[in-house]
């Protein structure tokens, strides 16, 4: 693998661009490995990564049904925050976060990380109190960038959303994250790729998982469509497809229902908006970024029913359209270049699995409603310590199968246990 | 945009409908066990492929409905009332 440097840069411009090595292997699929990652998507990939890089483990494969980063890694709308409240998930997305302010020179490549700030519009005096307390307990737990802004102050920043006294819900405020922004999705595929790839890790693509062998409590191998693979450990992390990989292994329910949530993309535009902006009011829900590329990045609520397929319904299409023109009317003639849908976990608390199963050496990563994309550090990390190490991280100790059972519910939204209503 | 034939009104836009959950979780008794408690709450087959579902017709006859959709291709095998007792109504006047 050839880093990149301004050097190399500079020295491949002038030597007709002859120096540059592929980016990872194409490997095909020993018959033994100490680590099976099934799924070759972020979470698999940073995984395999932090493996090899913080746990000197080298015998790693992860096999991909599809292409690398062909699913929601390549869905998502790419938005990378932390400011939760609850205990776990805050500390966890801070972790992620520093991860993420780092991560382009981690890997040697460009990630394109831009903290550009994620801003969250507020409507009712209530829903500033509420976003004041939540960002007062992060303030007080080590996320310091998170404040409340006035109108003054937001109208400065971004003068051209809908202040108008006619707005459905006039914008009283907003709750802001200054370090929070945005990443480009596939360059943070490739880059835990091939940095993987240079630790010896093998990544085996078009090769589908269609069966578990298990002896009593151990799994022993995989079938795939590419021929056998025994192996040590499995680590799952293949998102939407959690149950359908959980009843391969011979495992019963899991606290997750699939669902799909459409994103969206406009043909691009000049700079137009310079930060992540968040409408979420009764029962509308939006969210909008402008890509490097100029397209204007957004979506909006699940699809409302469940769902394996990766197809978008059009009523959603509609309620996103309308929470646009509700939010920045001056999108009223963009047109849309392309939506699509991908098949997210969401669990029954609206918070994430990263722990042990019933099974010895099968661990989970899981259950990541809409946030998958912002956790993959860490969730590289604290997977491929839970692996490594056979027991949780204290980080992520509480985020369990078993937390229901202990009466522990970890609900940003306090939605209940209605996996649908955790966006 | 998925097509469901509501029993009482005929077949209607699934925009009309309200999305409830999984239609096979049976509740325990209210004094039955918490594990009991826990698996019907929490737990989920999650299945891909033909299940039975519950819809509400919120913007309709407001009827709670069971419907056996395939949750790959969003193909609707049978639709009926979550009462027992209204099938046997419906049955009665036809």
């Amino acid at each position: 693998m050839t880093r990149f440097s301004a050097w190399n840069v500079f020295w491949n411009g002038v030597t007709g661009q002859k120096g540059w090595s592929r980016q990872w292997r194409d490997p095909e699929p020993k018959s033994h490995y100490d680590v099976v990652l099934i799924g070759g998507g972020l979470h698999g990939l940073a995984t395999a990564y932090y493996l090899a890089k913080n746990h000197n483990i080298k015998n790693i494969a992860v096999v991909e049904k599809g292409w690398i980063g062909g699913g929601n890694a390549g869905r998502n709308t790419t938005i990378v925050r932390s400011n939760y409240a609850q205990p776990g998930n805050r500390e966890f997305y801070e972790d992620s976060l520093k991860l993420w302010e780092n991560l382009s020179h981690e890997l040697n490549y460009n990630v394109m990380f831009s903290q550009r700030s994620h801003i969250s519009l507020l409507h009712s005096p209530g829903a500033i109190d509420g976003a004041a307390r939540n960002y007062n307990v992060m303030r007080q737990t080590g996320t310091p960038d998170v404040e409340i802004w006035g109108l003054d102050q937001l109208k400065t920043a971004v003068p051209h959303l809908n202040y108008g006294p006619n707005a459905r819900f006039p914008i009283m405020g907003a709750a802001v994250q200054q370090r929070a922004g945005t990443a480009r999705h596939d360059a943070v595929v490739w880059g835990y790729a091939r940095a993987a790839d240079a630790l010896g890790v093998d990544i085996i693509q078009n090769c589908e998982v269609t069966g578990i062998t298990r002896n009593t409590n151990r799994i022993t191998a995989i079938e795939t469509s590419r021929g056998t693979i025994k192996t040590h450990k499995v680590g799952l992390a293949v998102a939407g497809n959690t149950s359908r990989l959980w009843s391969m292994a011979g495992m019963g329910q899991l606290p997750i229902e699939s669902h799909k949530l459409q994103a969206f993309v406009s043909e691009p535009l000049k700079p137009l908006l310079d930060q992540v902006v968040v409408f979420g009011m009764g029962g509308a829900h939006f969210y909008i970024s402008q890509s490097d590329k100029g397209g204007m990045v957004f979506g909006g609520d699940l699809d409302w029913y469940k769902s394996y397929a990766q197809k978008g319904n059009l009523p959603i299409v509609q309620d996103v359209a309308e929470a646009a023109m509700a939010v920045l009317p001056c999108l009223g003639r963009v047109r849309l270049l392309r939506h699509w849908s991908g098949v997210v976990d969401m669990s029954m608390d609206g918070s994430h699995f990263i722990c042990k199963t019933p099974v010895d050496n099968l661990y989970l990563n899981a259950g990541w409603n809409y946030g998958g994309f912002k956790a993959t550090p860490a969730a590289g990390t604290y997977f491929a310590d839970l692996i490594a190490n056979d027991r949780p991280h204290k980080v992520i100790a509480n985020h369990d199968l078993k937390r229901f059972e202990r009466g522990l519910q970890i609900d940003e939204r306090g939605a209940g246990a209605d996996p649908k209503l955790h966006g | 945009m998925i097509r469901i034939p509501c029993p009482f009104c005929g077949v209607r836009d699934h925009s009309e409908f309200s999305y409830g959950g999984d239609g096979s979780v049976q509740y325990p008794a209210l004094e039955a066990s918490s594990q009991d408690w826990h698996d019907a709450v929490f737990q989920r087959d999650n299945i891909c492929g033909m299940q039975t579902e519950t819809w509400q017709h919120v913007n309709g006859c407001r009827m709670w409905l069971l419907v056996e959709r395939d949750t790959m291709t969003h193909e609707i095998r049978s639709v009926r009332p979550a009462q027992t007792g209204l099938t046997t109504a419906l049955e009665a006047i036809k």
